[in-house]
């Protein structure tokens, strides 16, 4: 494919899926669904009251804090259930238990613990990232080839070493799998903790435009936006896999 | 260190470096017992090329896993200059298959590897001659996936070289490189050989391989394995592999092995 030809298609189809919108609007005559147009036009005045900003910037800062927590807390605990058998044999059956629990289960729990705050929605974002960036650590580093770590005793590493310059960058491309994962989930997640836990950022500003006034066209924008900003997130953490020391870990090239 | 073709008798005099004594070992596998290896006697002077030539599975990696410390015998014991064998060290190096390059530091980072203890400036002056060595130069900055089998095996080598080891494991370090570049690489490991003197246990099931590399050729047999001979290539380097010398004992191996020598 040419280089014009992977930003053409990709573009036209983008362009069709609008068309396909608004005739579909028009023609099944529907008062409920809005148009792209009436959209953008909900976008604008988002904007013009000044909300539109603000109510993104509460949604990224609640995923940055629970993500941030569930990475500072998810890979230490990785690393110690993934070098000592014995933890991850005593540890691994309570976390494949919590695993399939879904985050949105913890709602209830989390308002009565922290009310309708930003520690709510923190905390249920939280839950749900530290389990995969946990299990993806603790596979990384189980999964170190031993070959490798054989390698590194051999030329005299001691444990603490052996562990930077051979354990950690080994397991690297597995925890980046999780982080993206992880990643992914909490902006699944803030949308519904937002609409429950707390009265702003975009999970809120669509239950809000619902409730209060049946304003499907800000509902829609906010989808729009979720989705978008959900694609860069995504985006900017696989720039992360293709650093040249973690690359080698990804057969997707 | 610098001598050039070794003579038998010159040989001779050397104290054994490895000297394996008696080793066993049994593996328990699903509460059964699998006997691996079998009162294994055998030594390698200073500076020696062995090779250990067996079918696939008899045990001879087992053997070179017990000589580099990473096992344990359960009966016997293996010394090196009198010392017995405890643990990996960084005086002995083991070479895998071309896998065993770190994937995510560059041809410098994994030959420097192990050169942690070294000033700066040393470091990087033995990455710079090992590099030439092995041949990479230009390719300093690349990193393994960059690289073919071959080129990543010649860098495993040089990291294990770099640290200036007395013994080298190589365990069936070419099996995975395809028949023309095991060929190539098989005279350029001769060539650091001649060049570092390294005493090297290399372990194959490539009889060919085992005849155009080993002063000594130890022929193992099938699980449990035993040494059924050993057999000295008396043969200089370069090898004439088409010489009546070299067929005549390579052809007594298959023999030995129970190969008749037709396809």
């Amino acid at each position: 494919m040419r280089r014009w030809e992977s930003y053409f298609w990709p573009l036209v189809a983008l362009v069709a899926v609008l068309i396909l919108w608004r005739q579909g609007v028009i023609y099944s005559g529907t008062k409920v669904f809005p148009s792209p147009f009436e959209v953008q036009r909900g976008l604008a005045e988002l904007i013009r009251k000044g909300l539109l900003w603000g109510y993104i910037g509460d949604s990224l800062f609640r995923v940055g804090s629970g993500y941030t927590l569930a990475i500072a807390l998810g890979i230490p605990t990785g690393i110690i259930l993934g070098w000592y058998p014995n933890a991850s044999s005593a540890l691994n059956p309570v976390i494949q238990l919590m695993r399939p629990i879904s985050p949105l289960a913890w709602i209830p729990l989390s308002i009565v613990w922290f009310g309708v705050s930003n520690f709510a929605a923190i905390f249920l974002i939280f839950m749900a990232s530290f389990f995969p960036v946990v299990v993806a650590t603790m596979n990384g580093v189980h999964n170190v080839p031993p070959m490798m770590r054989n390698a590194g005793v051999n030329f005299g590493l001691s444990p603490a070493a052996l562990f930077r310059r051979v354990i950690f960058p080994a397991a690297l491309p597995q925890v980046l799998v999780g982080l993206r994962i992880a990643l992914g989930i909490s902006w699944l997640v803030v949308v519904a903790a937002e609409m429950i836990a707390v009265d702003s950022g975009l999970g809120y500003l669509i239950i809000d435009s619902r409730n209060a006034g049946k304003r499907y066209d800000l509902v829609i924008a906010g989808m729009l936006l979720i989705g978008g900003i959900g694609l860069c997130l995504d985006l900017s953490i696989r720039r992360v896999e293709l650093l040249k020391s973690v690359r080698w870990g990804f057969r997707n090239e | 260190m610098a001598q050039t073709a070794t003579t038998a008798p010159e040989r001779a005099v050397e104290a054994a470096k490895i000297s394996v004594r008696g080793v066993s070992k049994i593996f328990k596998r699903d509460g059964k017992e699998v006997n691996v290896l079998d009162n294994i006697n055998l030594e390698a002077r200073k500076g020696e090329f062995v090779c250990i030539l067996g079918p696939s599975g008899c045990g001879k990696s087992t053997l070179l896993n017990i000589a580099g410390g990473f096992l344990k015998a359960t009966t016997g014991s293996i010394t090196i200059d009198g010392e017995e064998v405890n643990g990996p060290d960084p005086r002995r190096i083991f070479v895998f298959q071309e896998r065993g390059v770190f994937p995510w530091m560059t041809v410098e980072g994994n030959i420097g590897f192990g050169l942690f203890k070294l000033p700066k400036e040393e470091r990087r002056h033995r990455i710079a001659h090992y590099v030439k060595l092995v041949g990479l130069e230009g390719f300093e900055q690349a990193y393994p996936q960059e690289l073919s089998g071959g080129m990543k095996q010649r860098v495993e080598v040089a990291r294990a070289l770099a640290v200036n080891p007395d013994v080298l494991y190589l365990d069936e370090p070419f099996g995975a490189l395809d028949s023309i570049t095991r060929l190539i690489m098989r005279s350029e490991l001769l060539r650091m050989w001649e060049a570092e003197r390294k005493t090297i246990l290399f372990v194959t099931h490539d009889i060919e391989e085992s005849v155009q590399l080993a002063d000594r050729v130890v022929v193992m047999s099938t699980r449990p394995a035993t040494i059924r001979r050993i057999v000295e290539i008396d043969i200089p380097h370069p090898r004439d592999i088409s010489s009546p010398r070299y067929l005549e004992l390579r052809d007594s191996i298959f023999e030995e092995i129970g190969l008749a020598h037709k396809v």
